[in-house]
């Protein structure tokens, strides 16, 4: 069996009104579109996808939040309905997933290796999050490959952004090395925004843009100071940065995705490919990616 | 008290699962099991219309949210403990009430909806509060959410509009705060027979708290609420916010028998079923220090004031 290999990490920001926007069959809100600058971004990053050759999709993912440990999923498929308790408006999805079991189970093993706690998560009536679901979808949207959802263990509240980033890191170490064990060639989500602080108001029609911009320009400039870091490949620094970044911006960066995606990475010295920044009731939202191969990698925005 | 009060009784109880799934688990989650089976006697003993429950595991971020859907059925599972096993639900909301509570916070200056989805996913707190104290749907119920960043005066504002809600209706209510003390828990799995609260000093607080409750302070707590959080609270959200919800819309002071029911560590956390029942007396001088509010005036540009 030849070694398992990450074929390309992936910056998805989950705000349920992109896949509102879209107006799938399986979301019951009907919108008359909104958030293009995204949406198109996703769509091209999909279409890229489409083009590498991939076994299984793993996400981390800032809503299934647990306190005991990190958890994955651990049943074959899980099939019902995903109700955003934010903006159930917006977003009542029917989903039918299926879920490369074996691969998390062997990064639950390898995890546990590491001294971190973990958890299988085996209810059939459990419900999966709608952030795994928002960026699933829009990555790809015919759901023809099966995922791993891991929880995003909160140790930002109960020690602080410091602790959150060393284990992360180890959870980003020990799943690449069940990736390189399990032979099988796997894409990263890091399902978060960058800034995250909302408007505690929606407008009367939420997808109109007009009503649509960041919080505050503070939050402004410190996305872009991170989309910069990103353009040139200062992952290092990123990492270095992200107990400030995620302090000042409310950043949903605390659930640890991105340093976890790094980290399992080995910390990518080369360029990110952006693919659009736009802000979601006032959050800011970047989708990037991280492509090892130079063969593929491109200039996008 | 309030003249205008047209609440019975309020009940604090926790909102975690074990006293629902496995009260067997651990002495501590049988007597809290117990705790919760009295206060349902009481309530169905009571001449309570409604059941309102405000659960700070249901967190909003667009204003306040109401449950709406006059049938929600679902199954639950906790995202940590669903090895415990799923949660089925069918509760009967009050949409009357619910749509009446909608607009008194509106009219108070807040942004605030009703939710009426089907499967909305009704939290752990609720979910555990209603099974336990309602089982059976005798009575309506109806829920409030907690906004994330909601701080001292929406809170306050939110609890008096449950109370405008009531008497505009005509109502009786048993209100429910779906809360832990502490809520620090341990960081990884234990056996349950093990369990204990998670440190000396969180311990310390909630017996320094339950004796307020004991003693029916309820203002004095509100009052106490950002100490609180500091000292015992895991900095999830903005503020430790129950106490002031549920003196809001209790009324503000100290005029209450208070019944401490069951204190007990749930995973380390604090949870205890305390009951607080308007009375005559009262503890006695008060030392109240935050002015009181009515209407909430949204964000009022504190840094821009020097400007004008």
């Amino acid at each position: 069996m030849s070694k398992g290999e990450i074929v390309l990490g992936c910056l998805a920001p989950h705000p349920p009104h992109l896949v509102y926007a879209e107006n799938p069959p399986q979301n019951e809100a009907f919108s008359e579109g909104g958030w293009e600058t995204l949406r198109w971004g996703y769509a091209k990053l999909a279409r890229k996808l489409k083009t590498i050759d991939y076994d299984a999709i793993v996400i981390f993912t800032p809503h299934w939040q647990t306190y005991i440990g990190t958890h994955f999923l651990g049943l074959p498929e899980f099939k019902s309905k995903s109700v955003d308790p934010v903006f159930p408006n917006l977003f009542r999805y029917n989903y039918d997933l299926k879920v490369d079991v074996e691969l998390a189970e062997a990064m639950h093993e390898e995890t546990a290796k590491a001294g971190i706690i973990t958890k299988m998560m085996r209810n059939p009536d459990f419900r999966v999050d709608y952030g795994t679901i928002t960026s699933c979808h829009l990555l790809n949207p015919s759901w023809d490959k099966p995922i791993v959802t891991i929880s995003s263990n909160r140790n930002s509240h109960y020690y602080s952004n410091e602790v959150m980033i060393e284990q992360a890191k180890a959870l980003g170490e020990a799943c690449m090395r069940a990736i390189e064990k399990s032979g099988k060639r796997v894409v990263l989500v890091s399902s978060h925004s960058l800034s995250h602080r909302h408007f505690v108001t929606e407008a009367p029609l939420p997808e109109d843009m007009s009503r649509e911009h960041i919080y505050n320009h503070s939050q402004y400039v410190w996305d872009m100071k991170i989309i910069d870091m990103f353009r040139k490949g200062q992952m290092q620094e990123v990492v270095d940065i992200m107990p400030e970044y995620t302090e000042q911006t409310i950043a949903e960066t605390e659930a640890g995705g991105l340093i976890w995606m790094m980290a399992a990475m080995g910390v990518p010295t080369y360029p990110a490919e952006i693919y659009g920044y736009q802000s979601v009731i006032g959050t800011g939202n970047c989708i990037a990616c991280w492509d090892p191969n130079i063969q593929t990698r491109e200039l996008v925005l | 008290m309030s003249d205008e009060s047209s609440i019975l009784f309020g009940l604090y109880v926790p909102p975690h699962p074990q006293p629902l799934l496995s009260p067997d688990a651990n002495p501590g989650y049988a007597n809290l099991r117990a705790a919760f089976e009295k206060c349902r006697q009481r309530i169905e003993e009571s001449d309570a219309d409604l059941i309102l429950v405000y659960s700070t595991t249901w967190p909003s971020v667009v204003g306040h949210q109401i449950q709406a859907l006059e049938e929600s059925i679902w199954t639950h599972v906790d995202d940590d403990f669903h090895y415990l096993g799923s949660m089925p639900y069918n509760f009967h909301i009050d949409t009357d009430y619910a749509k009446e509570y909608c607009s008194a916070a509106e009219k108070r200056g807040l942004h605030a909806r009703t939710v009426e989805y089907e499967g909305f996913p009704i939290d752990t707190g609720s979910v555990v509060a209603l099974s336990l104290l309602n089982p059976e749907n005798r009575i309506p119920a109806c829920i409030v959410s907690s906004n994330m960043y909601a701080n001292r005066s929406e809170t306050i504002v939110l609890g008096k509009a449950a109370n405008d809600a009531l008497v505009s209706q005509g109502k009786k209510a048993v209100v429910v705060v779906v809360s832990s003390l502490s809520n620090r828990m341990f960081t990884e799995h234990i056996d349950p027979a093990e369990d204990r609260i998670h440190s000396s000093k969180d311990n310390e607080w909630n017996e320094k708290i339950l004796e307020f409750f004991a003693d029916g302070r309820l203002e004095d707590l509100s009052q106490l609420s950002r100490e609180i959080h500091g000292q015992i609270r895991v900095q999830k959200v903005v503020a430790y916010k129950p106490a002031w919800w549920l003196a809001a819309s209790m009324g503000q002071h100290n005029n209450y028998e208070g019944e401490v029911l069951a204190y007990e560590a749930l995973h380390g956390s604090g949870g205890a079923v305390i009951q607080l029942t308007p009375s005559a007396g009262s503890f006695g001088d008060k030392e109240f220090d935050e002015d009181d509010v009515e209407f909430y005036q949204g964000d009022r540009n504190v840094l821009n004031k020097g400007n004008h």
